[in-house]
Parts: C-alpha cells; sequence; structure tokens
C-alpha cells in the first residue's frame, strides 16, 4: 500500500485535496451565477474576477500541496487525470461554445474562459487524487 | 448526479473481511470502467447538442434539455431513492455483480445528460429570453443556476471521482473492502442530497414552464 493508502495513518498526511477543490469550483460556479444573473446587462467584473481568483489559487495550491506529498502514486493519479481532462476539456470546449455563439465577448468572456479552464483542470485532479490516494505500490 | 451503487458497508457486510481480498466465494467479473461500444453513442448525442446549438431552434433545444433534464432527474431520484435502498438489502455478489455492470455505465451516462441538459437549456433560455434579468420569472431562473450549480460541485467534486475510485479499486486483483466501504458511503450521503435538490429542480422547472 502507498504511503497514502487508506490508513487513517496515511490519511493524516494527504492535503486535503478534495476539500479545497470543492471550494474552487464553487467560487467558480457562483462567479458564473453572478455573471449569468445579470443579463444581458452590464455587469461589474470584478467580484468575479476575484472570485475567479480565489479558485485559481485554491487551485495552485491544491496542486502544490499535493507535489509534496511523498510517495504519492503519481503514476497512477497521471494515467487517471489525462483521460479525466481529455473529458472535461471536451466538456469545456462545448460551454465555451455556447458562449461564443451567443456573442459573449469582452471581459465576460475572458472571465468565463479562464473559469473553464480551472474547471478543465480541477475535475480531472480530484478524479485522479481519488483514484490514486488508493493506489498500491 | 447520483451514482447507483451499494449501501455503506456493503462489502465489508457479512462474509467479508478487512483483510484485502474480496469476500470468500465472490467472483469480480471482468469489465471496462469506461465502456467502449458507448462513446460513440456519447459522440452522437454531443454532436447533437452542437448541431442543436448552431441552428438554434426552438424545438431541437427543447427537445434535448428535456430528454436530457428528464434523464438526469430520474435517473438521480431512481438510483437515490429506489434501486440504492434495494441495493442494500441484496447478497454481497448481487451487488457487487450489479455494481460493476451499472456504474461504469453511469460514467458515460451522468456526465452526458448533465452536459446536454445544461448546454441546450442555456441556448434555450437564450432563445427564448428567459435567462434575461427582465425575466418577469427571473428570481425562480437564478434559483434554477443556483441548485444546479451545488449539484454540480456535489456530483463533480464527490461522485464522479468516486465513482472512478471504486471501479478502479474493483479492477484490482484483490480489491480493498474498507476501500470501496469508505467511497460507497460517499455515494449513499451524496446521492441522497442530490436526489433531494432534483425535487428542487422540479419545482422549479415547472414553475418556468407554467409561468
Amino acid at each position: 500500500m502507498s504511503a497514502h493508502g487508506a490508513s487513517s495513518e496515511g490519511e493524516a498526511r494527504l492535503p486535503p485535496v478534495t476539500q479545497l477543490g470543492m471550494a474552487s469550483l464553487a467560487l467558480i460556479v457562483t462567479a458564473g451565477i453572478y455573471l449569468s444573473a445579470h443579463l444581458p446587462k452590464h455587469v461589474p467584473l470584478a467580484p468575479a474576477i476575484a472570485l475567479l481568483g480565489a479558485s485559481a489559487l485554491l487551485l495552485a495550491g491544491n496542486l502544490l500541496a499535493l507535489s509534496r506529498v511523498k510517495g504519492f502514486a503519481w503514476t497512477r493519479f497521471l494515467q487517471i487525470a489525462r483521460w479525466a481532462m481529455l473529458a472535461y476539456a471536451l466538456i469545456a470546449g462545448m460551454i465555451e461554445y455556447v458562449f461564443v455563439r451567443n456573442h459573449t465577448s469582452g471581459g465576460p468572456l475572458v472571465v468565463l474562459t479562464l473559469s473553464l479552464v480551472v474547471f478543465a483542470v480541477h475535475v480531472p485532479v480530484l478524479i485522479g487524487f481519488t483514484v490514486a490516494r488508493y493506489d498500491e505500490t | 448526479m447520483a451514482q447507483a451503487a451499494v449501501s455503506p458497508g456493503e462489502l465489508v457486510g457479512e462474509g467479508a473481511t478487512h483483510a484485502a481480498g474480496p469476500p470468500a466465494g465472490i467472483e469480480l467479473p471482468d469489465f471496462e470502467i469506461v465502456p467502449r461500444r458507448g462513446l460513440p453513442i456519447v459522440a452522437v448525442v454531443l454532436a447533437a447538442v452542437i448541431a442543436a446549438v448552431a441552428v438554434n431552434k426552438l424545438w431541437p433545444l427543447m427537445f434535448l434539455h428535456v430528454v436530457g433534464g428528464a434523464s438526469w432527474t430520474i435517473i438521480d431520484l431512481f438510483l437515490g431513492f429506489v434501486l440504492g435502498p434495494i441495493l442494500g438489502s441484496l447478497p454481497i455478489p448481487a451487488r457487487i455483480a450489479l455494481t460493476t455492470r451499472l456504474m461504469p455505465k453511469m460514467v458515460l451516462i451522468m456526465p452526458t445528460a448533465v452536459i446536454v441538459t445544461l448546454t441546450a437549456g442555456w441556448q434555450l433560455g437564450v432563445h427564448m429570453g428567459t435567462v434575461e434579468s427582465n425575466y418577469f420569472l427571473h428570481g425562480w431562473v437564478v434559483a434554477s443556476f443556483i441548485v444546479v450549480g451545488v449539484m454540480a460541485v456535489i456530483a463533480l467534486g464527490l461522485l464522479e471521482p468516486a465513482n472512478i475510485a471504486v471501479l478502479t479499486e474493483l479492477k484490482k486483483p484483490q480489491p480493498r473492502p474498507e476501500v470501496i466501504e469508505r467511497l460507497m458511503k460517499r455515494f449513499i450521503y451524496t446521492a441522497g442530497a442530490t436526489g433531494l435538490m432534483q425535487i428542487a429542480t422540479l419545482v422549479i422547472m415547472t414553475k418556468l414552464a407554467t409561468g
């Protein structure tokens, strides 16, 4: 079993990747709802940018914390995460297409696009992490 | 998005041990975590959504939104409140057999139903003007955004990773019951939560449909 397997001792050494990931996703979802709820009016972007920035920081923090875990099953993580990333990039691309199709542009499009990038990276990280934490070496 | 599974403790219930390996006398069937035969169907469905958005006609958008949304809601409710409790009463080999056949299909069905519903639904809202803030039921529309957003975070952060992790564990020569039990608990609690939120979705959508 890996150092971070199912044992409670191993669990204690793992960073709270799932919790941080869900918080990150909640932030970009909130930003999306904020922007969507004001259509087609002009809406101040500052709150959405702040939410996106906080979400991106959580993503970066998650990856950093994960990179410092000794003995993490990176092979398994990458095996799962790369396919998940392909799937979620496809989903993000479809959502982006709808935005562009409806003439979303400028600042809102940038914020929404970057939110989708965070989404398309963070969900595969969560999936890869959940699988890899129980991997046996 | 609820994913059917088995109740907490299913694989660590009677007859199972916490030692490595499946419970004695239980054979784990071979299965694909992502059923490849289903991928072309998913591709066709996604292509249909892109085409519907591109042409921006009312009927295709309505069709896809209703079909996708009905599938998403019914599957969530059925798995969360009907099949889940039934699974809990099945013998362990039957639970394993059903889980290894059902959950790979859920890996394809649920994300597809969700993306179809949301993409077609948004475009439908744009087409009909219901996503605009001057729409007279705008508060209800925003409420639907919030409900869907919460369900999405739960599904993406908890359910989907656990789904893949359980299947990966079951693919191992000697899956560990304690790992499966832990992941299954996620299913039960989060499936119940999303099932309840689907009831809110039904309330909102019927209100929007009737005005």
